[in-house]
């Protein structure tokens, strides 16, 4: 049984700080991409190539971020804490 | 374009989405004979389904017309607000989906109560779920009734009527799986609508963006693309950005979602789906707006409507003609619905699940009778908004809006997280967390400027900003964990072993 708590307890952690580790990560940029839009509006303005500006592009880098941040968190867990999370039952099945 | 003439092809359109949406509330009415089914759509709702579902419910008449106005008007300014309504869907995923799957049934308050005294909790959790759930409403129903009066050229009292009447049919009857198709179709239709348009608009501009971009500068100035008025403070520019972002995580209606699926995986899985199409819907809205831009102009847009909220109608109708936007506004119109339908159905579960089950029948009532108050909660809400929206009219409501998210991120989300994570959370600090976080976004609202100089005309404010988030979100927190500690209970730190475990391994194992 302590077995069991152990190894839960362990994925449980894996899953927790990968969550946390990703929140951090979309919330630190976007309040530094509106940080920036306070801040500095006419570095934003700049214009890389017609029709492009820093602001949108990173706005449009923000997005993709959100998306990739997501793939990520799914995909680990879909593969590595579902998996685990089936060990921990089937440990406290077969030990009953 | 004819606001104020009725417009047959948008009539058809939405004559043909009314009746798909009553034969598919006619055949969920079937299906709908238990509480599972009625808040949860038995459970049976696949991860591709569930996306667009959220989909629906998260891309409101206010982000298709709005933002794209909003872009249309003020360029750069219109995609600060579509990132805000994004980034709080990796917070949803990572910290919320699943726990919430995993140890509720059919509200969030089930899990800030899971291990918390029952009555007290509940009847917080559920007014702060009314809360959000009312200026939501609010919101959605005036912007109905001025949008369906541009439109279709209802007028304003007879579109609010319908909105409610036809919205009462297919929660009462079909509830849970009913409004989840009409959400699915509407967002089907949404992102087709969306897409076509975009694909109109960049033929002009061999299929480029930038081309785009780069003649709205050559018309407006290279201004269109840069920051400008909407984020002039930075404390008032990240206290909206965390409302939005955490807002997100605390909306009952997108919260209630996660309960119709089989399991946390599926909920997960789900939430990918959502992002994609409602990260893609943003960027196409993007274009829509520059499209609006260049292809309409700005004064004419402000012709119609100052607020810019007819950009993508009068887009479709200079792309697309007559046809295309009789289209676009029936998806408005049908996306209102949707929402409305939604919104009504979370209000319900937290009055009959939360409020008359648990704290009137001490939890203990037959599935006949949590139907009927269920159904008898709908009807009341369905009142209530078409109330509300004749009330409110001729209200800015784009603050409400604002309100709902802040009170959601202020109120709801501190709750929730501490119930999941913190061991030593108790039933009072989970009461004063809630209702503190209700109360000061309230208070700090009505003392900004919003309510003091714009709407009631004084010269000045109690409060310097606009969006109390960066306030309010910290002290629920703080209020909650201090209260906490201040008188420690046992019997909800026991129970947080037993929360832990059924986090990750479901309800099916632990008991």
């Amino acid at each position: 049984m302590s077995d069991i708590t152990v190894h839960l307890t362990r994925v449980a952690a894996a899953r927790w700080r990968l969550a946390l580790l990703l929140t951090a990560i979309m919330t630190l940029t976007y309040v530094g991409f509106i940080l920036l839009i306070a801040f500095n509006k006419p570095l934003l303005g700049t214009i890389l190539m017609p029709g492009l500006s820093l602001g949108i592009l990173l706005g449009v880098l923000l997005i993709i971020t959100a998306w990739a941040l997501i793939l990520i968190y799914v995909r680990w867990t879909n593969t590595h804490y579902d998996n685990r999370v089936a060990d921990v039952r089937r440990e406290r099945r077969a030990g009953r | 374009m004819q606001t104020a003439q009725p417009n047959m092809i948008a009539m058809a359109f939405f004559a043909i989405f009314i009746a798909l949406s009553l034969v598919i509330t006619w055949f969920a009415a079937r299906r709908t004979r238990s509480t599972e089914a009625f808040y949860a759509a038995g459970r049976s709702v696949t991860a591709f389904q569930n996306g667009l579902a959220l989909a629906g419910d998260y891309m409101s008449a206010a982000s298709f017309l709005g933002i794209a106005g909003l872009v249309a008007l003020s360029g750069f300014d219109g995609l600060i607000y579509s990132i805000g309504f994004l980034v709080g869907w990796p917070v949803v995923v990572c910290l919320i989906a699943e726990p919430l799957r995993n140890l509720g049934k059919f509200t969030f308050s089930d899990v800030v109560a899971f291990r918390l005294r029952q009555v007290p909790v509940r009847v917080a959790a559920a007014a702060g779920s009314l809360a959000v759930v009312s200026f939501y409403l609010i919101a959605q129903m005036v912007g109905a009734g001025n949008l369906i009066r541009l439109l279709f050229g209802l007028n304003y009292e007879t579109a609010v009527v319908i909105v409610g009447l036809v919205m009462l049919a297919y929660v009462l009857f079909g509830g849970m799986i009913a409004t989840t198709w009409v959400q699915i179709i509407k967002a089907i239709l949404l992102l087709t609508g969306a897409f076509l348009l975009a694909i109109l608009v960049l033929m002009k501009f061999s299929f480029n963006p930038l081309v785009l971009f780069e003649a709205a500068t050559r018309q407006y100035g290279a201004g269109v693309l840069a920051p400008g008025r909407f984020v002039s403070d930075p404390v008032d520019g990240i206290s909206l950005g965390l409302a939005l972002m955490f807002g997100t995580a605390g909306l009952p209606h997108i919260l209630m979602r996660f309960y119709t699926v089989p399991d946390a995986r599926t909920a997960r899985v789900s939430v990918a789906y959502a992002t994609a199409a409602i990260g893609g819907f943003y960027l196409l809205t993007f274009i829509l707006g520059f499209g609006a831009m260049v292809l309409v102009g700005q004064p004419a847009i402000r012709a119609v409507d100052a607020g810019g909220n007819m950009a993508a109608p009068l887009l479709a109708e200079a792309v697309g003609g007559q046809a295309f936007l009789g289209f676009i506004s029936a998806v408005a119109f049908a996306t209102i619905l949707a929402v409305v339908a939604g919104l009504t159905l979370a209000g319900a579960a937290a009055l009959s699940h939360d409020i008359y089950v648990h704290v009137f029948r001490g939890g203990h009532a037959t599935e006949r009778e949590q139907l009927r108050v269920a159904r008898g909660a709908t009807i009341l809400l369905a009142i209530l908004s078409i109330v509300l929206g004749i009330a409110f009219k001729g209200q800015n409501v784009a603050y409400m809006v604002g309100l709902a998210f802040a009170i959601a991120a202020s109120a709801n989300f501190p709750a929730l997280v501490l119930s999941m994570f913190w061991r030593n959370f108790t039933t009072r600090g989970a009461q004063a967390s809630i209702l503190v976080g209700t109360i000061s976004t309230l208070l700090l609202i009505w003392m900004s400027p919003t309510i003091q100089i714009d709407l009631l005309k004084h010269s000045t404010a109690y409060f310097p900003y606009r969006n109390p988030g960066l306030f309010t979100i910290p002290l629920s927190f703080i209020v909650g964990i201090v209260i906490s500690l201040m008188a420690p209970e046992a019997a909800a730190q026991d129970g947080f072993t037993r929360l832990e475990h059924q986090i990750h391994v479901g309800e099916e194992e632990t008991a």
